[in-house]
């Protein structure tokens, strides 16, 4: 089994993995690191969403092996010293969750928007960002809100 | 998922070799088909030769020629501030491919080897009379889309790039499956002046294909009232859950004029 390395939240990592092992399997299950969640495995929804060296993927349709040595970011790593990270702490303030399964995927998503496209962002600019974000609960308002609020504080 | 061998090589010639060498090894590219079909358990290789080693990304615009290498993703064709200026019309086409965290992770080699029938890129590259250059030689994108999932490509060839002269004015316009934001239909059009105009079209049929009266009367005239009278045949349309082979054949025409319009 080949052996792969990481930096994870900023901490090395390593491990072994089968070449089929999904980036998020490792991080769930090697790395006991549960925020990243799976929803539809059919790289739809977007619950597995990290950034893996600065930019958004599908955790889920990505192997853990081809991404030896990358820089990973998960939901774990957001909030510092105890404090939310802006984007959380909007979420959190704009009720932009019900279920909250969707939502590390959510906040994930929405800092690689803010990253690409700036603090300031339209509500049209999110909802067409967010093509690959499914939530079954909310219908989207509340978090294109707490998105929108979370970049401006960033 | 079955279990497979994994490789990454980091030069072109030994990704070829290993392909060569493999019963039945899979090349991917930005895995964003290999994977979800592998997890399905409807591909099996026994060896999977991962190209993002090669670092064959970038796109290079000179006055005349674009060459976009196929390790590039559909972000970085998207982004990318020279296509924007030359060719906005496939910038804008990357750009709709399925969602953000795809187009991170997509590549253009990976989708135009992978011939999906409803993928955008395979209509830009026939209106754009592109160039494939692979391991061993050049095909025209005329010779290179065969049919379903099917191109000229030989089982152990390997895409290096695509490349094509800049049009006067083009155009991708696209009827996105809500779903999936593949194209029900979509529709290139290219107008490369007294050299002619040239349509291709995705989504429509088994394989993307140009519309060859389009052009003929495009080229004498560009405009949407050229096109406007022209009966789109849905005899070999495809038809699905999501349209029958008239709505599609409908599509053509309207996605067409659109494109006509929108073309700079």
């Amino acid at each position: 089994m080949p052996a792969i390395s990481m930096t994870v939240n900023g901490e090395k990592v390593c491990g072994e993995v089968e070449g089929r092992t999904l980036l998020v399997e490792f991080i769930r299950n090697n790395l006991g690191k549960t925020g990243t969640h799976v929803g539809c495995d059919t790289s739809q929804c977007g619950a597995c969403v990290v950034h893996v060296d600065g930019k958004a993927i599908k955790s889920c349709t990505a192997l853990a092996v081809a991404c030896d040595g990358a820089s990973v970011d998960t939901i774990e790593g957001l909030a510092q010293n105890g404090k939310l990270h802006p984007m959380q702490e909007a979420f959190r303030e704009h009720h932009g969750l019900q279920c909250g399964f969707c939502t590390p995927g959510m906040i994930m998503a929405g800092i690689d928007i803010v990253k690409r496209k700036g603090k300031k962002l339209k509500e049209e600019t999110i909802r067409e960002e967010l093509e690959g974000n499914i939530c079954r609960c909310t219908g989207y308002h509340n978090i294109v809100k707490a998105i929108q609020a979370g970049a401006a504080k960033m | 998922m079955y279990e497979f061998e994994y490789h990454r090589p980091k030069k072109l010639a030994d990704a070829v070799k290993l392909i060569k060498s493999k019963k039945e090894g899979k090349l991917m590219s930005g895995g964003m088909t290999l994977i979800p079909t592998m997890k399905q358990r409807l591909a099996s290789p026994t060896d999977v030769i991962d190209l993002s080693g090669l670092g064959n990304f970038g796109v290079s615009v000179s006055k005349t020629k674009v060459t976009i290498k196929a390790g590039t993703t559909h972000a970085e064709v998207a982004s990318n501030s020279d296509l924007k200026k030359a060719v906005p019309a496939l910038a804008a086409l990357a750009g709709m491919i399925g969602d953000p965290h795809v187009r991170h992770r997509g590549t253009l080699g990976g989708s135009v080897a992978n011939a999906d029938p409803a993928a955008d890129y395979p209509a830009a590259l026939l209106a754009l009379n592109a160039k494939v250059v692979t391991d061993s030689r050049t095909i025209e994108a005329d010779k290179f889309f065969k049919g379903l999932f099917e191109t000229a490509l030989r089982a152990n060839e390997i895409i290096k790039q695509v490349s094509f002269d800049i049009p006067a004015k083009s155009a991708y316009s696209k009827m996105p499956n809500p779903a999936s934001r593949y194209a029900m239909v979509g529709v290139f059009v290219a107008d490369f002046g007294n050299k002619g105009v040239r349509v291709g079209v995705t989504g429509a049929k088994g394989s993307a294909y140009r519309e060859k009266a389009m052009e003929k009367a495009l080229s004498a005239d560009f405009s949407a009232g050229a096109i406007a009278g022209l009966k789109i045949k849905a005899d070999d349309m495809n038809a699905d859950i999501h349209a029958s082979a008239e709505y599609r054949a409908h599509l053509v025409g309207v996605m067409a004029k659109r494109a006509v319009g929108a073309a700079k």
